[in-house]
């Protein structure tokens, strides 16, 4: 079904000057897909996301999400995903509320519509404690949660969070990690991670990047199963190179 | 969805982080009693014996070169240093509905910081019998000052996550804005080129384009300058602001 076929990456590359962030990567993603981005810090994961969600324009290649290109026709694009950024930002003078109606409001809710939007994100991500908080006040775990519900807000098909389960105590991480798997079901999940049992726990696909380029792609079974232990970290370990190694081969 | 939907939205968030954190009353206050006092005291309203606001509007390109960059350096600087414009512009708006949204909310509270200046209209209007046309367009002259200086921090807080180079940026451009149409320096200019050199130099100046307000003339040449100063600027940032991302 093309329908269903909700992201389609061709050949994205992202130069910075003339380090190449991310080189020549390209995946579909389908309704009902849970995507892990995997790799280790710096390998262009963020990169990547940004791109995808129209953040920063691709150096060359193409991004169609729901079947809108996103240089050419962006506004549908975005429209069609919730995207949590890194290190979740939001407006510290705002209170919770007053940012989530801010945030369902440019997604072109209004009235009732929104007090909907903005009740259900607020259930979503346990947020009814702090709802009349300003930010800046907020616990980071409270802080993240804002965000994510932000991403949330408008029921998106597509659904990108770079490192949604950074910085959260161990509940919090298993909360949000089976809210990912429940809107997997009938949405495109893509997420970020380094926590390798994450993968395991939420992805139905998981992508390992290194140094701008795909080096491994799979079910979570199928790149256990390359390693004789069937360990996933001893298969990360194995296909990406740590600092060490880049700094000596740069020598 | 549309646009001027979204730019109101943008607007009222705005405007709300102005009043929700200390900066709206600090400048307000500062704004009210530095106007007052370069109005009565250095301008010597009473003593002058004249039923004008000529002494209130002489001082505004001078008050405004520090004032406005001060309201203005946040708008684009903070929102990078916050990373929060990473998630602005990833909402299905365009960047100029996020650009206009941003500079007509600043521009609007400049506004209410002139209004609330309207005691020296009440004690100009008690005192004598003034010609309030020429105060009418006193204002009218005084808000689009502001809001070309306001588009030029718009500029430069685009340019930087740093809001004192951003700052310090803003008022060097304008302060060449005034000087460039400033009597001294045109003085001093005359004398070693042609007069056709300075006239253009002076073009740019919004002093010269300042003065035909104050003197109650509404020359669309002197609007269209204006104007021009602020599509330029937000140009310039919506420039600015795609070319970061561009890597």
């Amino acid at each position: 079904m093309e329908r269903d076929n909700l992201i389609n990456v061709e050949h994205l590359v992202k130069a910075f000057g003339p380090k190449l962030a991310v080189n020549d990567v390209s995946f579909n993603v389908e309704r009902g897909e849970v995507l892990g981005f995997l790799g280790p810090n710096g390998a262009g994961k963020s990169t990547t996301m940004r791109m995808i969600t129209g953040y920063y324009p691709p150096t060359s290649g193409r991004i169609t999400v729901g079947g809108h290109d996103m240089v050419a026709d962006p506004i549908a694009a975005k429209r069609l995903i919730g995207y949590l950024p890194e290190n979740a930002p939001g407006y510290g003078d705002m209170t919770v509320h007053g940012f989530l109606k801010f945030c369902a409001e440019l997604r072109g809710l209004q009235g009732d519509a929104r007090k909907r939007a903005v009740n259900r994100a607020v259930e979503l991500c346990f947020l009814e404690a702090v709802l009349y908080q300003s930010i800046d006040t907020l616990s980071k775990g409270y802080k993240h949660r804002t965000c994510l519900a932000q991403s949330l807000i408008h029921d998106p098909d597509v659904l990108i969070l770079d490192e949604p389960t950074d910085g959260l105590d161990p509940n919090q991480k298993y909360e949000v990690r089976n809210l990912i798997k429940r809107l997997g079901e009938n949405k495109v999940v893509i997420f970020s991670t380094h926590i390798l049992e994450e993968v395991e726990a939420a992805c139905t696909r998981v992508i390992i990047i290194d140094r701008g380029r795909i080096v491994a792609s799979g079910t979570p079974a199928e790149l256990k199963a390359r390693s004789p232990e069937g360990r996933l970290d001893d298969v990360f370990r194995a296909i990406t190179l740590p600092d060490t190694v880049k700094a000596e081969a740069r020598a | 969805m549309n646009p001027v939907a979204n730019i109101k939205t943008i607007m009222k968030r705005e405007l709300g982080g102005y009043f929700t954190s200390p900066i709206a009353y600090v400048f307000l206050v500062i704004f009210l009693l530095l106007t007052g006092f370069f109005t009565f005291t250095i301008g010597n309203f009473f003593e002058r014996g004249e039923a004008s606001l000529v002494s209130f509007f002489t001082w505004h390109p001078w008050l405004y070169l520090f004032l406005v960059p001060a309201v203005g350096m946040r708008l684009w600087s903070e929102e990078r240093r916050l990373g929060t414009m990473e998630l602005l512009l990833t909402m299905p708006i365009t960047n100029w509905q996020a650009i206009v949204g941003k500079f007509l909310a600043s521009w609007l509270f400049l506004a209410l910081a002139l209004a609330l200046t309207f005691p020296v209209i009440i004690t100009v209007n008690y005192f004598g019998d003034p010609d309030n046309g020429i105060i009418a367009s006193g204002y009218v002259g005084s808000l689009m000052l502001a809001g070309s200086y306001l588009a030029v921090s718009c500029m430069t807080s685009a340019l930087t996550r740093n809001q004192v180079i951003s700052f310090i940026l803003s008022v060097m451009i304008c302060l060449f804005l005034i000087l460039a149409g400033y009597t001294p320096v045109t003085d001093l200019l005359s004398r070693v080129a042609s007069p056709v050199v300075v006239d253009v130099v002076a073009a740019f100046s919004v002093m010269t384009h300042f003065e035909g307000f104050q003197r109650g003339v509404l020359d669309t040449r002197d609007v269209v300058f204006f104007a021009s100063v602020i599509g330029f600027m937000l140009f310039t940032t919506g420039v600015i602001i795609r070319n970061q991302r561009a890597g």
